[in-house]
Formats: structure tokens, C-alpha cells, sequence
């Protein structure tokens, strides 16, 4: 095995049991006489609670117990607040179960648990709760106004937190600029909707008094040490795994959703397992949100378009509560500068209370907020200082001399500095141009228009933050018996492929197949340091902490093998699963090589009869295993990156609009993308066409549509729509690699990448698309044929 | 926690009718008494422990819960078990060889990197099984595999990859 697996098309090793079937999510773990949770919800957006009726509920056959805030213990507590950050001046997370008042329509009021599903929620909707409804206000805008109905008492303006950055001196810039221009964007709520809802199981062992959760969480490390300290249970009684996750999206790093700590509870209070199975519509109304953010952006810039300084002042909805902190906020104002210059910056958020399902973290995570905001404030600079889209951007690119490139004063998500490392901008852009045949853009605009249709190109630059710390871990065994290679780190994979990644770093540093290596991940049993899959993280985080892991078993294996064959270590290499004599047919597999450094007592088999206490090789002077040494091939290491690695990419699109039905059509959609040294190409095309997907979901289709009462309209797949094969075109990806500074792999993270621009770029399409019929701007998404309808009526088109 | 404690006596059955239900399923006759509101999704998952069929939404729209009935891809979460009475149903697990050799859509699938988390694959790869089963040419167009793809949603792929592995799955199978 001399082939470098680093950067090879390799097949996922998870796939052939997800295929047939065999894969195990939450619900298909079997867990005889388990009971199954209901909840009551609150079905008003901002309520006070004058009664609850459990009596018929409790009367129910089938019902084992009905939880309320009053007999659930220690558990009727405010949730944690995961991420403190001195901007939150009144933070408010939620209860398991509501106390008193409920805070958006979805709240859990009150858990049944019994025989099965089915009874569950017969017996829920037996339990009368008596409301008295308040008043709500449901706009954003409106929300943070003087006057406004509160969703908490204390939080004055609806204000969960304030926070302003700067960067230079940009009033000096605004006072220089030759231009000023400025926009209002707005991207609306969308929801991260996984094929798998969330789903959790609980066992409690009696005997033990070990707790055993299964859960289709991003953050099973993290969720156990919640989980232990606030059912005061120690550590390491308390196992956490992540089976098969059906998709993540953000949705699952969010933890201490009520359920997470009712049925481990309800498990251990009743002696048997208890699993909740989200439905779609608790997916939809109970667990997490994102996106609506409402940008006023200025640019300060001189008539060569040049741009001095930057001033952006935006609200940031939170929902009900901001139990995940100001992370999506951050984000968005420490991206909001982009691939640019930009050497002064203000930038303000204030993140409000809505009465509506709380806001966490969905794929993007505020860049696609910022980067819709920037990128269409770059393509109005450019309009009106009469430049083109493509060399406004050249303009003020970041050059390839000019890193690291640091924004003083601008502290990322993971509390460091943001300094962009790496990239080559001006080529990717340059690359974008020939790919989308500018040079007879006019001559096809003319013969679309023959049929009735505008065509229109579309463009957008974005940056992304990836491989945040703190840290993760990577621990490599070679097996004494198959010689196959066992590797854990501390997250969990919810379809990013993981375990075939990770097998080809450790592959080349052991000379083994990939096929065997087999990564163990997300069960708190197998490895428990670390901290969660998210941020684009895990190929940076934990892969470069397994490549180092797996230069430290490699370099056991060396000597090992050296010593076996009594020859010097420079003269041993590794591959084909065995340890070669360079040069030579000598050679010892893996297994024999491990089996040899673990000194044994009993044989068996031929390698283990080597290394047994009587055999020849195992005479030793002292003892068997020498002071200081440990036995078999194994290693644990760590990597902890400086700051994020900043990858990028460029996204451009021909879309066809039709003015007489308002629709929009993709003609092509090329992205061209840079995640530093690729892993597995076909992984990373994988995330990015996905990513994609959801982009031109949250582009063209999907918004939660809450009624003025609060209520979610559109809580099912019928009204919100994710697209499906139909509405997403054939998608051109072309890549770019510059090696990441800032870690041994040389890599960046890619997970979020493929949806960050895609709705600056449908906007910028349809807007140039429509330019002849007078249409105006499009600064608003989802972009719907309603907007489309009302901008072309508006311009009398 | 509930150690020392007197177990408590939990329900351990509901008082929903009953009535005994008789399939086939991947070719095995089975009979069983289930409640009469039982959905044929969760009388393959947890009376039979086939679980390879996935629930996502159990609305109709997802597809996750694709199966045959009677040689027609159908939705197991909007279907009663006792509307099964009778019917023979195929699920994903029917699909690889005995030894786990993969089926033509299966190892396409793999070849063409057109599944990440898995949790629509069954359902996605059992609606173009019971297309490949109709005699009618198949249109393998762009197109056409969306269209066939159409009651199945992916949150992960995109479908470019999926559409890919339609294409190849054809020609593995002999229907290009």
C-alpha cells in the first residue's frame, strides 16, 4: 500500500451498512419493555399557565407517569447557558418544563410517559392546561421597539444582548470616502430540518447505577458532563452514544433540549428504558431555528472602488431564549468584512427576543447572514460607481502577500482574533469568469429573451471561519489479533464520512488499507475527551490530532519491528499491513509486530506464542515490559489549533427568470472552493453540493411562516418546502488548494462552506436578470415569486 | 437512584383493540396481534425489527418510509398494517445478497458517494428498486431520474451524486 490515501477518491467505509438497511439510528436500538414520551405543548406564543389537569391523563391505560414542573425534582431549573459572553445582560434559557409562564408556541408544558407512542399522545391531549394569553410581538423590527410586548420581563426593548466590535478607526474612513453607499438586507427564520428528527433513548442499570443515553447529538462528550452534573451522577457512570445520526445541520449541538434530561431522568426514576422519538412537528416547533437577521450596511469607498471602512448595524432574532449565546450573532459580525480589505470596521449587533422557537446554530452559523449582506453591498458599490461585479471584487480582495491578514479589534466565536491566513482570491474569481463564459453572457441574455425569459449572472465571494478549537484528541491502537487499526476522537458523525477520512490519514502513516482502519467515534465509553462536531471542525480538529497520534504509533511500529527483525529502524518500512526490511521479501505483519510489544503469558495463536514468556524473542534483561514503556502499538495525542483557518470560495449562477409565472430557474450553478489540502475529494464535493442544496432552499423556498398570533403556519414538509431532486440543478465544482498554515494537514473545513453564498448569488442573478424590466433590488431571501411578482408590478412591468 | 425503592408497577400494555394481521414480508409469511391503529412503518420496525426502513416525517412527503407493497413503492407511515393484511412487502433489508453482497443500487450508490447520513437512503433506494422493477424503459435523462427521485427528499447530497448513481445503478443492472 505505497498509494498515498491522503487526497484519494477512497469509498466510505460506513456506506455498505447504512446501504443494506443495518445502520442503527436512536429508534432502532432495541430496548425491550421501554416506555415512550409525550409532551404537552403550549399552543400560545407568550401565555401564563393558571392550572394544570393531569388527573385523566394519569387514569389513562397504558400511562405510566405524567410529569409537570412539580414532580420532576431538581430538575425544574433555568437550562444552562453554554456559552456565557458579558454582552448577554439578561440571558434566558429555558426549563424542561414550563414554570408558571410558556414563551412560544412548542414550549413543553408536561411529559406523558407509557406503553407506546401511540397511548402517549392520547393521554397527552387528556391533560387540560388553562391559559391566560399575552400579548406577542411577532416582527423583529417591532419587537425591539419602545412599547413593545416583552417576552421577558427584565429584558427591556426585547434585548438579549448589544455588542459592538471595531476594527481601525472607521469614522475616519467614512469621513475620507468619496461614496458612500447603503443597504438593508434581511434573511428570513429557516430550520436546519434533518431527515432524522432528534431522538433519544435512556436505560438505567440498576445494579450498576450506570446511566446509559443514546442520543442523536453532535456533542456526546459535552452532553454527558451536563447530564452528570445536573443529575449529580458521576462521569464516568454516565455513557453517552451517538449511534447513526440521520444529519445534524447544528440542529443537534444545540443540548439540553427538555427531553435530553426528562427521559434519562423518567429512565431512572421508573426502572425502565424510555426513549422520546421527535415527530416532524415537534422538529418543527420544539426544538431549533436560525437565520432572520435585518442588516443596515454602509460602505465608505473612494471612486476607484476601493473600500476604506464599513459600518453595519444589524438585529439578530434569538427566539424565545439564547441558551446557545451570541455564537450565531458573532459569527455574522466578525464575517461581515468578507475576502476584502476593509481595514476599518464598525460593526453592532443587537440580538432580540422573539416569542418563537429558540435560535442555535444551523449550518453557516452567520455567514450566510454576512456574507448576503456584504456581497450585495460589494455588487451596489460596483453598479454605482459604474464597475464591473468581477473587478469591484479584484479591487479590494485581500492579496495573496497580505497574510496572515488580521482584523484588530474583531474577536471570532472561538474568542482569538480573526486573522484570515491563507488564499488566493484573485484566482478563484479568475477561475469563476471562465467557468460561467462571461465573454457571450450577452449573446445568450439575447437569445433567452426571444422566448420571454431574463437571464441574469450571479455572483458571490464568501470566507469561512473553520477548525475552531478548543481542542479535540485522537488515540490509534494497532490490534495484537487482526493487526486491523482502531481509532477514537471525540466526535460524532452525522454523514460527513468521518470514519473514512480519519482511516486514510492513520492508512498512510501505517501502510494498512483504509478498510482497516476502523474509527470508533461518539460513545463516551470508547473515548471521552474532546468537545463536539460542529464549526466545520472535525477534519481540522481531530484530524490533525489522529495524524499525529498516528506518527507516534508509526514510529513505535518502526522500532518494534526493527528490533524484531534486528535490523536499524531507518531500514523498516510500512505497508501492505506488515513492516518491510526496505529492499527486501523479509517482513512481519502489523499483528505480530503488536502482539510482540505486548509481552504475554498465554499463546493464542502463532504471533501470540511469540511473545510469550518462554519464547526465544521475549528473553529479556530486566523485565518483560522495561520501566517506562507501555504495552502494544497505541498512542494518544492532541491538537488544539492557534485560531480558525479561514477557507473560502466563489459561487456564480445563469439563472433563468420567468416574468410572466415569477419563477426562477437554475441554468447552471459552478462553485469554485479552496478547504486547503482535500482529504477525500469525493467527501468534500459531497458536503459542498449538500450544502448547496440548502443554500438554494433557504434561497428560494424556505421560511418559517409564523402567523402574527406566533403560531408556525408552516410546520410540516407539505408548506415548508425543502427542495427535492427537482428543484436543484446539476452543480459544477471546481477546487482550489492552498495548504493551511496553521496545522500539520494543511487542511480547512469545508462542512458548512456549500450554503454560506448561495443566496447573495440567486439574489445577484435575479437582479441583474430583471434590471431590464426596471425589477430594483432584491435584498431580501427567501426570494419568492411573490417578491419577484411585487418588484415587476412596482416598476409596472 | 431506585435502588432500595419497591419497583413500581408500570402499565405494561394499552387497551387498544386488537387484531391478528397476516403478510409477507421479504418473502417470510409472518402473523401477528398488533393494535388495529398500528402503521405499517412500526410493525416492521419494532414488531419485526426491520429498521432499516426509516420514519422522517410520517406525513408522506419525506419518502424515508418507502417500501413495496405488493411490488409497488409505497409510503409504510401513511399505510396501516392492517390495510397490509395479505400483501407482500419488501423492505430494504430483502435487497443484498445473503453474504451482504451489495444490489446493483446499492453498490452504486456506494461507487457514486450518493448517501451521507444513510437516513433517506433506504427509502430513496426502495422508490428506484420498484421503478427498476416496472417493465417500461427507464428514462435516465436529467430529468427523468429527478422526476423518479421526486417523492424522496435528501437533506445531505444535494442529489447530484444520487442522480450519478441512478445512471450507474441502470447500466449495473443491465437498464441503461
Amino acid at each position: 500500500m505505497s498509494t498515498r490515501q491522503f487526497g484519494a477518491r477512497v469509498e466510505r467505509n460506513i456506506d455498505p451498512k447504512l446501504l443494506r438497511g443495518e445502520g442503527a439510528f436512536v429508534d432502532d436500538i432495541p430496548l425491550p419493555q421501554a416506555l415512550h414520551a409525550a409532551f404537552v405543548r403550549s399552543p400560545f406564543a407568550r401565555a401564563r399557565i393558571r392550572s394544570i389537569n393531569t388527573a385523566a391523563a394519569e387514569r389513562h391505560p397504558g400511562v405510566a407517569v405524567v410529569y409537570t414542573c412539580e414532580n420532576i425534582g431538581d430538575l425544574d431549573l433555568d437550562m444552562p447557558l453554554l456559552i456565557p459572553h458579558p454582552s448577554m445582560k439578561h440571558p434566558h434559557t429555558q426549563r424542561p418544563l414550563a414554570r408558571g409562564d410558556v414563551y412560544y408556541v412548542g414550549q413543553c408544558v408536561a411529559m406523558v410517559v407509557a406503553v407506546d407512542r401511540y397511548v402517549a399522545e392520547d393521554a397527552a391531549a387528556l391533560i387540560e392546561v388553562d391559559y391566560d394569553p399575552l400579548d406577542v410581538e411577532m416582527d423583529l423590527e417591532k419587537a425591539v421597539r419602545d412599547g413593545a410586548p416583552l417576552v421577558h420581563a427584565d429584558a427591556t426593548n426585547n434585548l438579549a444582548a448589544h455588542f459592538v466590535q471595531v476594527s481601525g478607526n472607521p469614522d475616519d474612513a467614512f469621513a475620507k470616502a468619496e461614496h458612500i453607499t447603503k443597504i438593508r438586507v434581511q434573511i428570513d427564520r429557516s430550520t436546519a430540518a434533518p431527515m432524522e428528527c432528534r431522538a433519544i433513548a435512556a436505560s438505567w442499570d440498576q445494579v450498576s447505577e450506570e446511566l446509559t443515553v443514546w442520543d442523536g447529538t453532535q456533542a456526546p462528550i459535552s452532553l454527558r458532563g451536563g447530564l452528570s452534573s445536573i443529575l449529580k451522577l458521576d462521569e464516568d457512570k454516565v455513557r453517552v452514544i451517538a449511534p447513526n445520526v440521520g444529519g445534524g445541520f447544528g440542529q443537534k449541538i444545540m443540548m439540553f433540549h427538555p427531553d435530553e434530561l426528562l427521559v434519562p431522568m423518567a429512565a431512572m426514576k421508573l426502572g425502565r428504558p424510555v426513549k422520546y422519538i421527535e415527530d416532524r412537528r415537534e422538529n418543527f416547533i420544539g426544538s431549533s431555528q436560525e437565520r432572520t437577521q435585518i442588516h443596515y450596511l454602509e460602505l465608505a469607498a473612494k471612486k476607484t472602488g476601493e473600500v476604506l471602512g464599513l459600518r453595519d448595524s444589524f438585529l439578530h432574532d434569538t427566539g424565545a431564549f439564547i441558551p446557545y449565546g451570541i455564537a450565531v450573532a458573532q459569527v455574522a459580525s466578525t464575517s461581515i468584512a468578507g475576502a476584502y480589505r476593509i481595514p476599518n470596521i464598525w460593526v453592532e449587533f443587537k440580538a432580540v427576543y422573539t416569542p418563537a422557537v429558540q435560535v442555535t446554530p444551523y449550518r453557516g452559523c452567520g455567514r450566510p447572514h454576512a456574507c448576503f449582506a456584504i456581497e450585495r453591498a460589494m455588487d451596489q458599490l460596483a453598479e454605482e460607481l459604474g464597475l464591473d461585479r468581477f473587478e469591484i471584487r479584484r479591487r479590494n480582495f485581500i492579496g495573496e502577500n497580505e497574510f496572515p491578514y488580521p482584523r484588530e479589534g474583531l474577536l471570532f466565536a472561538d474568542g482569538l482574533r480573526v486573522t484570515l491566513d491563507s488564499g488566493q482570491y484573485h484566482k478563484a474569481l479568475d477561475m469563476m469568469g471562465k467557468a460561467l463564459d462571461v465573454t457571450n453572457l450577452a449573446a445568450a441574455k439575447e437569445r433567452a429573451r426571444r422566448d420571454g425569459k431574463y437571464l441574469g449572472l450571479g455572483l458571490a465571494f464568501y470566507v469561512e471561519g473553520t477548525g475552531l478549537g478548543p481542542y479535540e484528541g485522537g488515540h490509534v491502537r494497532i490490534h495484537p489479533i487482526t493487526g486491523k487499526v482502531y481509532v477514537n476522537t471525540g466526535l460524532t458523525s452525522q454523514g460527513q464520512g468521518h470514519d473514512t477520512v480519519f482511516a486514510q490519514i492513520v492508512a498512510d502513516q501505517l501502510g494498512v488499507n483504509p478498510q482497516d482502519v476502523i474509527v470508533v467515534e461518539g460513545d463516551t465509553k470508547a473515548y471521552d475527551w474532546g468537545v463536539a462536531t460542529f464549526a466545520s471542525r472535525a477534519a481540522v480538529v481531530s484530524g490533525n490530532a489522529i495524524h499525529k497520534t498516528a506518527m507516534v504509533v508509526r514510529e513505535k511500529t518502526l522500532k518494534a519491528a526493527a528490533n524484531m527483525m534486528e535490523v536499524d529502524v531507518t531500514d523498516i518500512e510500512l505497508h501492505d499491513g506488515a513492516a518491510w526490511v526496505k529492499g527486501s521479501n523479509r517482513f512481519v505483519p502489523l499483528a505480530a509486530v503488536a502482539t510482540a510489544t505486548n509481552p504475554l503469558r498465554y499463546a493464542f495463536n502463532e504471533a501470540a506464542q511469540a511473545a510469550t514468556q518462554f519464547a526465544p524473542a521475549s528473553r529479556h534483561d530486566g523485565p518483560p515490559l522495561a520501566e517506562g514503556q507501555a504495552p502494544g502499538l497505541e498512542g494518544t495525542d492532541y491538537y488544539s489549533p492557534p485560531h480558525a483557518t479561514w477557507a473560502y470560495g466563489v459561487h456564480g449562477a445563469l439563472v433563468e427568470v420567468d416574468p410572466d409565472l415569477c419563477t426562477v430557474k437554475i441554468q447552471k450553478y459552478v462553485c469554485i472552493h479552496d478547504c486547503g489540502n482535500m482529504i477525500n475529494p469525493m467527501i468534500v464535493e459531497g458536503q459542498v453540493h449538500g450544502g448547496i442544496a440548502q443554500g438554494l432552499g433557504g434561497a428560494l423556498y424556505e421560511r418559517l411562516e409564523y402567523e402574527p398570533s406566533g403560531n408556525l403556519a408552516n410546520a410540516n414538509f407539505v408548506d415548508f418546502l425543502v427542495p427535492y431532486a427537482t428543484e436543484i440543478p446539476n452543480i459544477e465544482v471546481l477546487h482550489l488548494e492552498t495548504p493551511s498554515p496553521l496545522n500539520p494537514l494543511g487542511v480547512k473545513g469545508v462542512g458548512e462552506a456549500g450554503c454560506i453564498a448561495v443566496g447573495a448569488v440567486v439574489a445577484s442573478a435575479v437582479e441583474e436578470a430583471l434590471k431590464p424590466l426596471g425589477a430594483g433590488k432584491f435584498h431580501h431571501v427567501p426570494l419568492t415569486p411573490s417578491m419577484i411578482q411585487a418588484a415587476l408590478d412596482r416598476a409596472g412591468a | 437512584m431506585t435502588r432500595g425503592n419497591l419497583q413500581r408497577r408500570l402499565a405494561q400494555t394499552s387497551d387498544d383493540p386488537t387484531l391478528e394481521v397476516s403478510l409477507t414480508v421479504n418473502g417470510e409469511r409472518v402473523e401477528r396481534v398488533v393494535s388495529v391503529r398500528m402503521l405499517l412503518s412500526d410493525f416492521l420496525r419494532h414488531e419485526l425489527r426491520l429498521t432499516g426502513t426509516h420514519v422522517g416525517c410520517e406525513h408522506g412527503i419525506c419518502g424515508c418510509c418507502t417500501v413495496l407493497i405488493d411490488g409497488k413503492s409505497g409510503r409504510s407511515c401513511l399505510t396501516l398494517v392492517a390495510q397490509a393484511q395479505g400483501a407482500e412487502v419488501t423492505t430494504i433489508e430483502a435487497l443484498a445478497a445473503e453474504d451482504g453482497r451489495l444490489h446493483a443500487i446499492q453498490q452504486a450508490f456506494k461507487e457514486c458517494h450518493a448517501l451521507q447520513c444513510g437516513f433517506c437512503t433506504p427509502g430513496m433506494i426502495m422508490n428506484i428498486f420498484g421503478r427498476f422493477n416496472e417493465p417500461q424503459a427507464l428514462d435516465l435523462t436529467d430529468d427523468g431520474i429527478r422526476t423518479m427521485l421526486s417523492g424522496n427528499l435528501c437533506r445531505c447530497t444535494g442529489y447530484v451524486n444520487i442522480i450519478a448513481a441512478v445512471r450507474r445503478a441502470a447500466q449495473l443492472a443491465g437498464r441503461a
